[in-house]
């Protein structure tokens, strides 16, 4: 018998995002779309960022991860359009980036507080940080460098 | 020319130009001035890379005879490169390759607006994904040029400087040839003279800000998208960047 499709959404939810491992790959926003086309599972994928690394890295995991639950047809999708957004992070992802020390994105641009201390006083150290989805700030109050999530 | 062939030459302008400069921007990896810099460059080459394997994946696809967007890169000699002179010319200082940045993000985040448009869906999707890239691109290299030129006295002399060696590469993005007459008339690309104002618009106020001076010429050196005449340069980024795949055919680890 084969799986539901709720079923596969709550075991891609536990899978981590390889760069990020607090929140998942659902989390993310990422998985777009899965269905059962015969018995062949096709899950839809979309990138962050066009070059991002973890691409491939995340189609291995998702495979590997579902190949556990013994799943063994399965074809991984990537689809373009419509291009994948910040406001696809889940609510959970975005409390989970804030605990791990990562500010969420937010419209504004910037980060609201310092995910540290709690200060509002934050200068922009760089657009980029250490992935592609973030920039990199700093806390006027407790002087510590933190990763903000980029708003995209 | 048929409208597939057109299309071909058309995506690898697009997939060349942002290969060529992603290259050319990770030359900077581990020499930035500082490290957040050096981090900012890293990444918006591995934007551009990502970029050019999409550009370069659906050329592969619309010339239908088997090849990938890692052969087009890694296997093709410099007559068959269709990128723009200006992505091609070397880093110079920090502010010159921020000054070339600036001046190819601000033509390719309004080019990338119009192709968002384009009748070939494959087309306007990538169009769709690499135009939030570019436009976090120019705000960054538009605020660097600001920056710098609006800095100390160095920084701007060396910013006017670049502008000034940089400019006659400027005209080449809104020449016009058969390929894009062929793809204007599908709908498929708008024609490259259409975005002259909004990109003088665009170049005249952050000049303006960044208190640079737009040289007065409109002469333009040719040859970079159509493949006719590439400078000296652009074979000496293919030397370092292609060695492996013509040293060792089909590497891969």
């Amino acid at each position: 018998m084969r799986a539901s499709v709720e079923q596969i959404w709550q075991w891609l939810d536990a899978v981590p995002d390889p760069e990020i491992p607090v929140i998942s790959l659902v989390d993310l926003g990422i998985i777009r779309d899965v269905e059962w086309q015969g018995d062949t599972l096709e899950i839809s994928v979309t990138p962050t960022y066009s070059g991002c690394p973890a691409t491939s890295i995340i189609n291995l995991d998702i495979e590997t991860a579902l190949r556990g639950h013994g799943i063994d047809k399965l074809e991984i999708k990537r689809q373009l359009s419509p291009p994948w957004t910040t406001d696809w992070l889940s609510d959970k992802g975005r409390a989970r980036l804030q605990d791990y020390g990562i500010a969420p994105p937010t419209a504004a641009g910037g980060p609201e507080a310092c995910p540290n201390c709690g200060s509002a006083n934050l200068n922009k150290v760089s657009q980029f940080g250490s992935t592609p989805c973030k920039a990199a700030w700093r806390c006027n109050d407790c002087l510590e460098p933190f990763d903000y999530f980029k708003c995209i | 020319m048929t409208q597939d062939q057109a299309l071909f030459e058309y995506l690898l302008r697009l997939g060349d130009n942002t290969l060529v400069l992603g290259h050319r921007v990770s030359e900077w990896c581990g020499h930035s001035p500082v490290l957040e810099e050096d981090i900012a460059l890293a990444n918006t080459a591995l934007d551009l890379i990502g970029q050019t394997q999409l550009w370069l994946g659906l050329a592969g696809e619309v010339e239908g005879k088997g090849r990938d967007a890692d052969q087009l890169a890694m296997l093709r000699d410099i007559w068959d490169f269709r990128n723009l002179l200006l992505v091609e010319l070397p880093n110079g200082d920090f502010g010159q390759t921020l000054m070339r940045q600036f001046l190819f993000d601000a033509w390719q985040s309004i080019n990338l607006g119009r192709l968002m448009s384009s009748t070939d869906p494959r087309v306007a999707e990538i169009a769709a994904k690499a135009g939030k890239e570019a436009a976090y691109h120019v705000e960054r290299s538009g605020d660097t040029v600001v920056g710098l030129g609006d800095g100390t006295e160095e920084s701007h002399a060396r910013m006017q400087k670049a502008l000034d060696y940089l400019w006659p590469y400027v005209g080449e993005m809104f020449l016009s040839d058969d390929v894009d007459a062929e793809l204007v008339k599908a709908g498929i690309a708008p024609d490259p003279a259409s975005l002259r104002n909004d990109y003088d618009t665009l170049i005249g106020r952050v000049m303006e800000t960044a208190t640079l001076t737009i040289p007065d010429s409109r002469f333009t050196h040719k040859g970079g998208k159509t493949g006719k005449t590439h400078t000296e340069h652009l074979g000496h980024v293919l030397t370092s960047m292609q060695w492996l795949q013509r040293a060792y055919p089909g590497a891969s680890w």
